[in-house]
């Protein structure tokens, strides 16, 4: 039997969308078949009009463990993406630049990895996820292994880029919260197999007061979908 | 503790100070006898003596195992990274490497003189099958070790061919484990051209420390080779460790 079963979304172009769902639910299978990392056993999977083979730097990804590359200093991780194109080598470093300065990580282009905090890896592999101006982004878990308060920040900060680039946002989660705080639509993932249960609308303008009672609600209503007490 | 002993080097220096110390009491009033065993101060006259010939000796064997050296990493590195990357790869090799492996360096030394004669090459060669195995076993190592998900994000970032994902990902990540192998073999190898010049080869500091002792007795000077052998193999573990720790492998020390 396949981790996913009966997978039917359609994502618009410069939406932000949350898959949310418990552990063993194929969100992370789901995301990993969009990154072109997987295969679906059945079934298709489009984005545009060509079918997924495999990956492309149209499509990025942010991982929960950061995956930066420990030999490689901030902005050599960060042109990683651009090392594929024959961009010529100032190109290459203004680009990464760029994006280095927007996830607020200028000054720290020659720190390596380890000297890094959870919160400034995550910075740096979003910036590096983002220097091939990917049409999608794929992000599994992004703010799962940093802590409450720096977790809320990120998110913040995530939403300001996404402002400022643009592009569809795939966020996996399983934060209820989380997912209200930032996505336009929320999709509810049920376990073995995993299947869409439902796709919730976030019709709340941002920037969203988590205490606002809309909100409360919402996530109430996701949390009920996902079987948790609210 | 004192002041003077916490100073860096001291307690070094004074342990190397007793032992000579002892070693010149023991030789001069327990032993009396440079054949059995040659005293401190012969042992530094020696040096002193052989000066001349020190320098020629010193850059015969080292050429003879960097020779050796550089080609076993030339054959060791990409069997090596071969094996780690490619399953059918390291099918292939690995029951060559088994039955090969476990064959002392030193038994090569007559296949070496008959197919290199009395040149460095052959004397290089028993280096060369010393050296191979560390830096070939280590290499693997380091390529099989390569996470999957950090070529997973290669992949995804536009990395997707099988040489780029070598060069840029598994070569970097196994760089600490290839270095660990070229060490280690620079150890074995250090040993191999010694024990290949003592045996067969009519020239090098194994040679010469074999010959003051078969041919002339000079136990002074022998041991005076076997000091120099020792700190040129510790200079150059220094000036290895030196070049990869703390320029290329930076990033390492925190993994």
């Amino acid at each position: 039997m396949g981790a996913l079963q009966n997978i039917n979304l359609d994502i618009e172009e410069g939406e932000f969308i949350c898959l949310i769902g418990p552990s063993g639910c194929g969100k992370t299978t789901l995301l990993r078949i969009i990154a072109g990392l997987e295969l679906p056993s059945a079934g298709t999977i489009t984005f545009g009009h060509k079918s997924i083979a495999g990956p492309d730097p149209n499509r990025t990804m942010v991982f929960q463990e950061f995956n930066l590359f420990p030999w490689r200093n901030v902005a050599q991780n960060v042109e990683f993406g651009l090392e594929t194109k024959s961009i010529p080598k100032g190109e290459r470093h203004r680009i990464a630049q760029e994006y280095i300065d927007l996830v607020g990580l200028t000054g720290f282009e020659r720190a390596y990895p380890y000297e890094l905090s959870g919160g400034m890896k995550q910075r740096v592999g979003l910036a590096r996820a983002l220097v091939t101006s990917p049409k999608v982004l794929l992000m599994d878990e992004p703010f799962g292994s940093l802590d409450a308060q720096i977790r809320n920040l990120m998110q913040d900060e995530l939403l300001k880029i996404w402002h400022r680039v643009r592009t569809t946002i795939i966020f996996v989660t399983h934060s209820a919260d989380e997912a209200v705080y930032v996505a336009d639509r929320v999709a509810i993932l049920t376990t073995r197999p995993g299947e869409i249960k439902d796709i919730a609308a976030v019709d709340i303008g941002r920037p969203r007061s988590r205490f606002d009672p809309h909100f409360v609600g919402l996530r109430c209503n996701i949390l009920e979908g996902l079987d948790m007490p609210c | 503790m004192s002041r003077i002993t916490r100073q860096k080097g001291v307690l070094e220096l004074l342990s190397i100070a007793i032992v000579l110390g002892i070693w010149e009491l023991v030789a001069v009033f327990i032993v009396g006898k440079t054949f059995t065993l040659p005293s401190f101060h012969e042992v530094a006259t020696s040096f002193y003596d052989l000066r001349k010939d020190i320098p020629g000796d010193v850059a015969i064997s080292l050429k003879r195992f960097a020779i050796g050296l550089l080609w076993a990493a030339v054959v060791g590195i990409p069997i090596g990274a071969a094996m780690g990357w490619f399953k059918s790869m390291e099918r292939m090799f690995d029951p060559i490497i088994q039955v090969i492996r476990p064959i002392p360096p030193i038994a090569w030394i007559p296949f070496a003189l008959v197919w290199f004669h009395l040149t460095d090459y052959g004397a290089g060669f028993v280096v060369f099958i010393g050296a191979l195995f560390p830096i070939l076993i280590n290499t693997y190592a380091g390529f099989k070790s390569v996470p999957r998900r950090l070529v997973e994000t290669a992949q995804v970032l536009g990395r997707t061919k099988s040489y780029g994902l070598i060069r840029f990902v598994a070569f970097p990540y196994a760089a600490p484990s290839i270095f660990t192998g070229i060490r280690i073999s620079m150890g074995v190898g250090w040993m191999c051209i010694i024990a290949a010049e003592m045996i067969g080869f009519k020239s090098g500091l194994g040679f010469r420390l074999w010959q003051r002792f078969w041919f002339l007795h000079q136990m002074d000077n022998l041991m005076a080779y076997m000091i120099l052998i020792g700190v040129v193999a510790l200079v150059m573990d220094y000036v290895f460790r030196y070049l990869t720790e703390r320029r290329l492998l930076r990033w390492y020390k925190e993994v």
